[in-house]
């Protein structure tokens, strides 16, 4: 149990000590939302009309910068191999470096998604749930974002194509995240909507590991 | 990628495989840990089958390949006692293995400093911040000067004569003594 740890400290370490990744990340969510009331225009009513859907979008894509970073340093330097012979599960290892992926890029999307949401006229009401769906969402990002990760690992420049793996899978997550701001904006209930991200987050702990570290066997062949 | 081929060690002895470039020894020494499958054939560890345990056999052995897993952003401190940590070993043993290695002035230092032959030392440092039974070294003495390659042989005689067991791939005489060789290709 402590050896998962010692993984996820030095995941957290690695990435602290390049924080130039994880402020990509954040500048990329942060500049495509604040370009959107350039785009199209100062109407406040429209702005907070498109403000759930495109906090969403950008939080999505910001996600998918950096997953391609997730197994392919270790893959490149033979920590994998090592990681993969040691006494650990191959499982709970995808399953610490998903928890430190969350931690350097999903938290800090839902710390700066209520800034943002101020910046899109996003009607109050909204607030607390936008906050709570991503905390939902954003786990089940780094999750099935692992699949793809671990899908590609030893292909060259597999990068470009994890977006296009994973995206599809992690629409849901898009349509009851923005569903469930919306609703919330609208004065009605949203709980659905939050149980399906957590049903949603919940089916992804259990199999996503599963997948990947599937994946990454392949890959080790 | 081979067929017809069976080896057994005892306790403290050493097993050299040799072969040009290409012949398997690599692809051999990952069957051993786990990253191939078999397509045929049974790997028994006292009398035991592996696949039966595969967690009870993956703390048996220690697998040093070509890459040395050394992150550049960590210090050489660091880098050693994660691994040690992920064998569970604990940090007990890892300025033991600085020392051992002639590392133990660079032990503060991010890897990324590092010469080749340093960052192969703090790569196999591992062997001894982990201790483990039957050692898997693919072309350890890669990038190792002299002095090195020398404290090196003297190291594997020590952990053969504590009852350990070394399967080395190699094109150079390793001062293994008295291993058997097992020519592939």
């Amino acid at each position: 149990m402590s050896a998962i740890f010692s993984l996820i400290r030095r995941d957290l370490a690695l990435a602290w000590r390049r924080a130039s990744e994880i402020v990509a990340v954040l500048i990329f969510f942060v500049l495509a939302i604040v370009l959107f009331p350039l785009g199209v225009g100062p109407d406040l009513a429209v702005l907070s009309r498109i403000a759930a859907g495109t906090i969403w979008v950008a939080a999505l894509l910001a996600a998918m910068l950096s997953l391609d970073r997730l197994f392919l340093p270790d893959h490149d330097d033979g920590s994998l191999d090592l990681l993969m012979a040691s006494p650990l599960s191959l499982e709970a290892i995808v399953l610490a470096k998903c928890c430190a992926h969350w931690l350097v890029t999903g938290l800090p999307l839902i710390v700066c998604a209520p800034v943002l949401a101020i910046l899109m006229n996003l009607p109050w009401e909204g607030f607390a749930t936008l906050v709570l769906a991503m905390a939902l969402g954003t786990p089940t990002l780094s999750l099935v974002g692992a699949i793809g990760a671990a899908l590609t690992v030893g292909v060259r420049r597999g990068g470009t194509l994890v977006p296009l793996l994973v995206l599809p899978l992690v629409i849901p997550v898009l349509i009851f995240g923005v569903g469930a701001v919306d609703g919330a904006v609208a004065g009605a209930s949203v709980s659905g909507q939050l149980m399906i991200l957590a049903a949603a987050l919940l089916v992804a702990l259990v199999l996503a590991p599963f997948a990947a570290a599937a994946g990454l066997r392949l890959a080790a062949e | 990628m081979f067929a017809g081929l069976g080896f057994s060690l005892g306790s403290g002895e050493a097993l050299v495989l040799r072969g040009p470039n290409g012949s398997g020894k690599s692809s051999l020494l990952r069957l051993l840990a786990g990253l191939l499958r078999r397509e045929a054939g049974t790997l028994t560890w006292n009398g035991e089958d592996v696949d039966d345990d595969r967690e009870a056999w993956r703390v048996v052995f220690a697998f040093a390949g070509h890459a040395d897993a050394v992150k550049p952003l960590l210090t050489v401190r660091e880098n050693i006692s994660f691994w040690a940590e992920i064998a569970g070993a604990g940090t007990a043993r890892v300025s033991d293995a600085l020392a051992r290695f002639a590392i133990a002035p660079l032990a503060e230092v991010p890897a990324r400093f590092l010469s080749a032959g340093q960052r192969r030392r703090t790569g196999l440092a591992r062997l001894v911040a982990a201790p483990r039974t039957l050692w898997l070294l693919d072309e350890p003495s890669v990038g190792l000067d002299a002095d090195a390659t020398e404290s090196f042989a003297a190291l594997m005689a020590e952990h053969r004569a504590g009852g350990g067991m070394i399967i080395a791939a190699t094109h150079i005489e390793l001062g293994l003594d008295d291993a058997t060789n097992l020519v592939l290709g």
